[in-house]
């Protein structure tokens, strides 16, 4: 009995340690009292989230919650529809992202993009692995072949594409296309990967490519990935944000929103009673 | 907002009445085994005996069942909570099935020799053990966790009787050591139905994490 207690006593200080240790990493994205309308629609209604480094966040919740609107935010692309209007603040590793003087250009260089469909430019698949690191002025031939090579591998498609990296990308499938697209995020060193349903037009290998390879990629970078799929996120994630109507109602450690989700409407949301 | 899993409540349904079958086959199969312990009905402990397939195919039935509705729907949270709970219970009530056979097997093996003592304290236990197995039953069935509680605190009366059931025997066997079978397989009955009562603890614990998500530990 002495033993047993012993042993829940082990259990419980570990979890207070891994609690901690949780607590204590960087905050990537501090978001704060954050407000959004398209024109008189409210679209995000007062988030705050912190979003830690090296760590899997996904966003869930029914269509229309807000959760690519939020993504959009973060690296400032949701600028791109004018009727936008926004209040509060994020701030990316504790700058203001809306604040004066903060270019967007170093934001997205920091901050990169997987969309829901793979979206190759019409390039060889080296030239778009190579595009990003050119416009930011690297113009060496040996410089450029080692970023496409680390990118490629780092995306798990080098494999795959050694040998024809002069065709056009165009020729891949969708599964690889989106790790092509993977590669050219990662080939800027971004510090973040957004990621709006990146599986969502993939076949189910693909799609386990894919998030195996996410799951790989969160030692080096900060992840957010919108997922539709929940058991995705319950597969991938740490942390789980569930958006609804435009507000964050519950956020919280992954095993806890599948297992035992504080709020009435995460639970009926994941297990498929509405949505 | 539209319901939209209505197959998957229905199959959810469809085994929650298979576990109130299979929990009201086994606490008949305990009560009626015992009844036929105490009246020295011999057809009748065999009956419970022959009886028993249904109890443990009801069982395997309810675990294939669950199994792919795990499979095929991936419920999360409380709805897979309630899948594991039903899993357990069910094992936990097949047990329950078990013992009725053993306490019948008992019942042959003692035939129509008289009683060599008073089986009042086996009578309580066995009043006290079923009581406590319905109630539970229905307090999971109704996912009911305000009563677990008290009806796992009936635990503790159920082990003051076997303790004093079995000092008794052990006193009997010193006095009458050509009565060793039978005070053994008295003994055996006793643990047989202190067992089924620790079982409905069992039960009443997984109420608690179905109910709570939490853990319990109830009569340590």
């Amino acid at each position: 009995m002495i033993q047993v207690q012993e042993q829940a006593q082990k259990i419980q200080s570990n979890e207070t340690v891994q609690a901690a240790q949780a607590n204590s990493k960087n905050t990537v994205f501090e978001t704060k009292n954050f407000d959004l309308w398209y024109g008189q629609h409210h679209a995000l209604k007062n988030i705050n989230l912190d979003i830690k480094e090296n760590e899997v966040t996904a966003i869930i919740g029914p269509s229309g919650c807000g959760k690519s609107t939020y993504v959009k935010t973060l690296n400032r692309m949701i600028e791109l529809v004018p009727i936008v209007k926004t209040s509060g603040e994020i701030n990316y590793r504790g700058r203001n992202i809306f604040g004066s003087g903060y270019e967007v250009e170093e934001l997205r260089t920091q901050v990169g993009m997987v969309f829901q469909k793979p979206n190759p430019f019409p390039k060889s698949i080296y030239d778009n692995i190579a595009y990003g690191p050119r416009v930011h002025g690297i113009k060496n031939k040996k410089i450029l072949d080692e970023i496409v090579e680390k990118s490629l591998r780092g995306a798990a498609i080098w494999d795959d594409v050694k040998d024809r990296l002069h065709q056009n990308a165009y020729g891949l499938s969708g599964g690889q296309q989106q790790r092509i697209c993977i590669a050219r995020c990662l080939a800027v060193e971004p510090d973040v990967i957004l990621m709006d349903e990146p599986t969502s037009a993939l076949d189910p290998i693909s799609t386990l490519k894919v998030e195996e390879l996410v799951q790989e990629l969160k030692a080096q970078y900060s992840i957010i990935i919108v997922t539709h799929n929940m058991q995705q996120a319950a597969r991938i994630s740490d942390k789980t944000a569930f958006f609804l109507n435009g507000e964050v109602i519950e956020f919280d450690q992954t095993d806890k929103i599948f297992s035992t989700p504080a709020d009435g409407r995460t639970e009926d949301y994941i297990s498929g009673r509405f949505g | 907002m539209m319901a939209v899993r209505e197959r998957f409540e229905h199959d959810m349904k469809t085994v929650q009445e298979d576990l109130l079958d299979l929990c009201n086959r086994s606490i008949v199969a305990l009560e009626v085994s015992f009844k036929a312990f105490v009246n020295k009905d011999i057809d009748t402990a065999l009956s419970v005996i022959d009886n028993d397939i249904h109890i443990n195919r009801l069982e395997e039935m309810i675990n294939d069942r669950v199994i792919l509705l795990i499979a095929k729907q991936q419920p999360v949270a409380t709805d897979l909570r309630r899948l594991m709970t039903i899993v357990k219970a069910a094992s936990d009530m097949e047990r329950v099935g078990d013992y009725a056979v053993n306490i019948a097997k008992d019942t042959i093996r003692i035939g129509k020799d008289d009683f060599i003592t008073n089986i009042e304290i086996l009578q309580e236990m066995s009043a006290k053990t079923v009581s406590m197995l319905r109630q539970i039953v229905d307090a999971f069935i109704h996912e009911n966790a305000s009563q677990a509680k008290e009806i796992a605190e009936l635990d503790d009366q159920i082990d003051g009787l076997y303790g004093q059931a079995i000092t008794n025997f052990m006193q009997l066997s010193s006095k009458q050591p050509e009565n060793i079978s039978q005070i053994m397989y008295l003994s055996f009955i006793s643990r047989y139905l202190e067992r089924s009562a620790d079982h409905a603890t069992n039960i009443a614990e997984h109420l608690f994490y179905l109910v709570k998500g939490q853990h319990y530990e109830l009569n340590n």
